[in-house]
């Protein structure tokens, strides 16, 4: 994740670059006071005043405005990768209609990932999923056994097989080339090698794609 | 009689039988406190040797070390035996130990349930010891997610070891949890008000009630997974309209909570030192107990926080991330409010305060990354991966280990009588302190990098050896820093030399008992008239060695305290409490034959085992009480009280209070379960409903409140004219009426292995015909203490709880009946 290729997973790294410079100043900030209680020479302050700034201030209205900063943030940004949204806006990407979403199915088992197409109907591959370049993907993700987790980090983010429901994840890769896929539930033994590869294709391998013309 | 003659014979009154055989038979809160301390941090070093397996496992690309089995061992038992075995126990140990001390008083509530509780632990801990030793530990990750777990997936023994070992270690968590309940409401020194508790009972009190409220969904969520794997009951099979996410809601509804109960008995330690430490008293005392308070209602709100990855849809996902990221709030409070009471005293920096400096750096950088994961899209990147592990490891170590330690320090000069010599604890401060962050700042990075969590292996091209190293190698260095902590304690209780009465110049009462604490704690109760009992009065030790307190005047050979009333600190009633006893062994012995008998499939033997319990329980209760009124007894200083058992609202009574709370959420979670499954599982509504039946439904919900009632009528009885017979008799047949109701809806249910439906209604009819028996047992019990004279208008007391267990029992067999047949009306 901390080299994205798409647009879920840039919005995510930055996301986390924020939270990482907010959380640095936090931990600063409270080390600091922390230190200073040490190498203070003042009064004592009474107990009223005490509770002002600190469980007040601090403690309050300090963690209250940053949480729900963040939090509204956070809805946005996970607003935007949710699949149904491709019809919108996406930053960076422009505009897009609903047509322009690929639809394809990835049916977790131990140890190995089968994928279909709605665009080819008849085809399955297993363990490498292909994707046009530069379009948005939504991947019907179940499972056959036990509970796994489809995800391909310079991607998006992850979400789970789980038996008997049907999960949908929006990915989407900017350019072409082969990105790694990866299992991410604990699911026995082979839980390591069950991996896949993504191949995001541009548009004209892609259409060979669909016709049948590779494999 | 001189201070030392009282000492003498309060000594001969209370303590154990010398030598081991006492710790058989002891039931003083002290030594089970010690037992219980002392287990855990074997625990604990069974799961930090684990934990440097793993390390070593990872330390370097394709290693050969352990293979992908065996490791899922490794990690599977590290996460079980740290939170099960090492972090609750360390709570109930120290709890049990100190509670009593600071709150003034002798000992807890029901000391052999201490004794129980303590049994149950070491042998389920056992379980899980064989099972490690044999190589055949649970091994499906520390939170046990279905299918995987299942029947199909999983079919040996491993698993079945968790369900069944971590159940029978739960019962020790109910028992404390009930035990300290009642302890903190009720056994307090006089005086001492809720408003002038010590803030560790505080947060006692709270973590007691988050256990009671969060370990019940996990005890079913076993129960189930066990039925399903033993008898083939479908409840997590999506193809028998069963749903493996059901187990994932119940072990998180019991998973996040289990995180604040670590943390919030470590905030009561940091609170409690804190303040000594700056030489002042804690700033906001009411605005820490409030957060206490409001971080355990949210933290049962924000469960769904370790589902994001699930599938829930974005509505759920904005409620629960914006209560996760609010549970930070509270948390800000106390971690500002200690700061801010370090500003307004002097602080002073002794070894416990570096442990606690240990505590604020780690615990922050956790609870900055906590808010970061709690963020819906970051989490959907760092879900299973190292980050996750390095993110929990910040919380539980800084949250937990680095302020018990700052505990362990702190009150080793009281349980031992002894002064520190060798200057080692602060070297093995530096060395966890280093370790620790090298160990785990590394992980989340690689973490980032997309190593998941849980791997046995790892490519050399994907870059991440080096940092894997660094977080080995840290790890070992934190290691040989615990094992300095281990030797410089034992140095520390064996070899240091004496040293003088509250070294830290505390104000809590637990420094106003000897130090080592003897069997008794306090010759005399203190009269608590301020929160700090300790500090205005500095011979209030010797005046209650002279037994200027009250019941400072040993007449007989009776273990005797008092309780106070709740609110007041009024004193209330007085307790006997019962003496040494091998029963509790015996009967936790006799428990775990039952575990036992599941685990290797005896089942003739299980309901053997289940006689022996009930047999046993009746012993237990047959023992206390009298066959004569005893009247009001004298408690020193010019006060009167009567005895327990000629109360209304005795020690049982409460203790029946709150484990029916925990009960009352075990049933409330079935409902759920009922509920999810029926609305969200796949494979539903099921071929056939249960026909229903008017008669059924009617005959059963009357017979059930007809027994209710009639205990209140045997209740009046035996007040006004001695005479509950006739109403215990009444109330007997009703509940036997409400068990052959349910035991006849159970014969109709349909074949339970065919649809999780039916499989539900199977466990609900079988709860609500066992608590029907039990209450059966109960009300003949009952009948035959009275008929031996064991009850009087003024030995009331068994009455009352028994009406406790009618009344339960009416509102779960109603409710079980309207769950049975309302879907067959409706449908």
């Amino acid at each position: 994740m901390v080299d994205p290729a798409g647009p879920a997973a840039r919005t995510i790294a930055t996301l986390w670059w924020v939270m990482l410079a907010g959380a640095a100043a936090i931990l600063a900030l409270v080390l600091g006071l922390l230190l200073a209680a040490f190498r203070r020479r003042g009064t004592a302050s009474d107990e009223a005043a005490g509770v002002k700034v600190w469980i007040i201030g601090l403690g309050f209205v300090f963690s209250m405005s940053v949480l729900a900063a963040l939090t509204v943030y956070g809805l946005f940004a996970g607003q935007r990768l949710m699949p149904g949204a491709g019809a919108g806006v996406e930053a960076g990407v422009g505009t897009r209609v609903g047509a322009d979403v690929v639809s394809v199915s990835a049916e977790a088992r131990q140890w190995s990932w089968r994928f279909a197409y709605d665009d080819r109907p008849d085809h399955i591959t297993d363990d490498v999923l292909h994707i046009p370049a530069g379009r948005p993907v939504d991947v019907a993700i179940t499972t056959t056994d036990v509970v796994h987790s489809f995800w391909v980090p310079r991607l998006a983010g992850k979400l789970d097989a789980i038996p008997g429901h049907v999960n949908t994840l929006r990915i989407e890769a900017d350019t072409p080339g082969t990105y790694q896929g990866l299992t991410a539930e604990y699911n026995g033994p082979g839980y390591r090698a069950h991996v896949f590869t993504v191949e995001a294709h541009d548009a004209q391998s892609w259409d060979a794609f669909v016709a049948g013309d590779r494999q | 009689m001189t201070a030392l003659r009282r000492h003498r014979k309060l000594s001969a009154i209370w303590s154990s039988e010398p030598g081991f055989r006492g710790w058989f038979s002891s039931v003083n809160h002290s030594d089970l406190g010690r037992m219980f301390l002392v287990t855990a941090f074997f625990f604990f070093l069974v799961g930090g040797v684990l934990a440097m397996l793993i390390r070593a496992q990872l330390a370097t690309p394709h290693s050969a070390f352990a293979d992908a089995g065996a490791f899922a061992q490794f990690f599977t038992m590290h996460g079980t035996i740290m939170m099960f075995l090492f972090a609750i126990p360390t709570f109930e140990g120290l709890a049990i130990y100190l509670l009593p001390k600071m709150l003034g008083t002798r000992d807890l509530a029901f000391p052999r349930l201490t004794a129980y509780g303590y049994w149950c632990y070491a042998f389920g801990g056992s379980m899980l010891l064989v099972a490690l030793v044999f190589g055949i530990a649970p091994d499906g990750g520390w939170f046990m997610y279905p299918p995987l777990t299942g029947p199909l997936h999983s079919p040996g023994i491993n698993t079945d070891f968790w369900l069944i070992g971590i159940t029978f270690v739960e019962i020790s968590a109910i028992c404390a949890a009930v035990e300290l309940c009642v302890s903190i409401l009720k056994y307090r020194a006089p005086g001492m008000s809720l408003d002038k508790m010590p803030i560790f009972a505080w947060y006692a009190l709270v973590t007691a009630l988050m256990i009671l409220t969060g370990f019940p969904p996990l005890i079913l969520g076993s129960v189930l997974l066990e039925l399903e794997r033993a008898f083939g009951l479908p409840f997590f099979q999506a193809d028998l309209g069963g749903d493996s996410l059901l187990w994932q809601h119940l072990f998180w509804l019991f998973g996040h909570p289990e995180v604040y109960i670590i943390f919030l008995p470590a905030a009561g330690v940091i609170s409690t030192i804190i303040p000594v430490m700056a030489r002042t008293t804690l700033l906001g005392y009411g605005w820490i107990v409030a957060s206490a308070v409001a971080l355990a209602f949210l933290s049962f709100g924000l469960w769904v926080h370790h589902m994001f990855t699930t599938g829930i849809p974005l509505m759920g996902l904005a409620f629960f991330s914006a209560a996760s990221t609010l549970v930070a709030v509270p948390t800000g409070v106390q971690v500002f409010a200690w700061i801010g009471t370090l500003w307004k005293g002097r602080p002073e920096m002794h070894l416990p305060m570096l442990h606690i400096f240990g505590f604020f750096f780690t615990f922050v950088i956790g609870g900055l990354t906590g808010v970061m994961v709690a963020v819906v899209p970051f989490d959907w990147q760092a879900h299973d991966t190292a980050f996750i592990t390095a993110h929990l490891h910040y919380v539980l170590f800084g949250g937990f280990v680095f302020p018990i330690l700052a505990g362990i320090y702190y009150w080793l000069p009281l349980v031992s009588g002894r002064k520190r010599f060798f200057r080692l604890g602060e070297v093995a401060f530096a060395l966890i302190f280093l370790g620790f962050h090298g160990t785990f700042l590394a992980m989340h990075w690689v973490g980032l990098m997309g190593q998941r969590r849980r791997i046995e292996t790892y490519d050399a091209e994907t870059g991440w050896g080096a940092i894997n190293l660094i977080s080995s190698i840290s790890s070992f260095i934190m290691a040989i820093g615990l094992a300095m902590v281990l030797i410089d304690v034992l140095i520390h209780a064996f070899v240091a030399v004496r040293g003088g009465r509250n070294p830290w110049k505390a104000g809590t009462l637990e420094w106003a008992s000897m130090s080592p604490p003897p069997a008794y704690n306090f010759a005399s109760l203190p009269h608590v008239t301020s929160r700090d009992a300790f500090h205005g009065d500095p011979g209030l030790a010797n005046r209650l060695a002279k037994g200027e307190g009250y019941l400072g005047d040993p007449q007989s050979a009776r273990r005797e305290t008092l309780t106070v009333d709740i609110a007041t600190g009024d004193p209330d009633f007085m307790v006997i409490y019962p003496g040494n006893t091998r029963l509790p062994i015996l009967m936790a012995a006799v428990t775990g034959l039952f575990f036992l008998s599941i685990l290797i499939k005896l089942y003739w033997l299980t309901p053997l085992a289940l006689a022996g319990v009930a047999a046993l329980a009746l012993v237990w209760v047959w023992r206390l009480g009298a066959r004569t009124d005893a009247g009001p007894q004298d408690a020193g200083r010019g006060v009167t009280l009567a005895l327990a058992g000629e109360t209304e609202k005795s020690p049982g009574w409460w203790g029946s209070v709150f484990l029916l709370v925990a009960n009352a959420t075990f049933f409330g979670s079935l409902l759920f379960g009922y509920a999810f499954l029926w609305t969200v599982a796949p494979g539903w509504p099921p071929q056939d409903w249960l026909a229903p039946s008017l008669v059924e439904l009617g005959i059963g919900g009357a017979a059930a409140l007809t027994s209710a009632l009639a205990m209140r009528l045997a209740i009046r009885g035996n007040r006004h004219r001695a005479r509950p017979l006739p109403g215990l008799a009444f109330a007997l047949t009703a509940t036997l009426v409400t068990a052959v109701t349910f035991a006849m809806l159970l014969s109709r249910v349909p074949p339970p292995d065919g649809h999780a439906y039916a499989a539900t209604l199977f466990v609900l009819g079988s709860y609500a015909l066992c608590h029907a028996l039990i209450a059966g047992l109960m009300l003949a019990f009952a009948i035959a203490r009275a008929r031996r004279g064991y009850t009087s208008p003024a030995r009331q007391a068994e009455f009352h709880i028994v009406s406790l267990w009618t009344d339960y029992l009416a509102v779960i067999a109603t409710l079980s009946l309207l769950a049975a047949h309302l879907p067959g009306f409706l449908a």
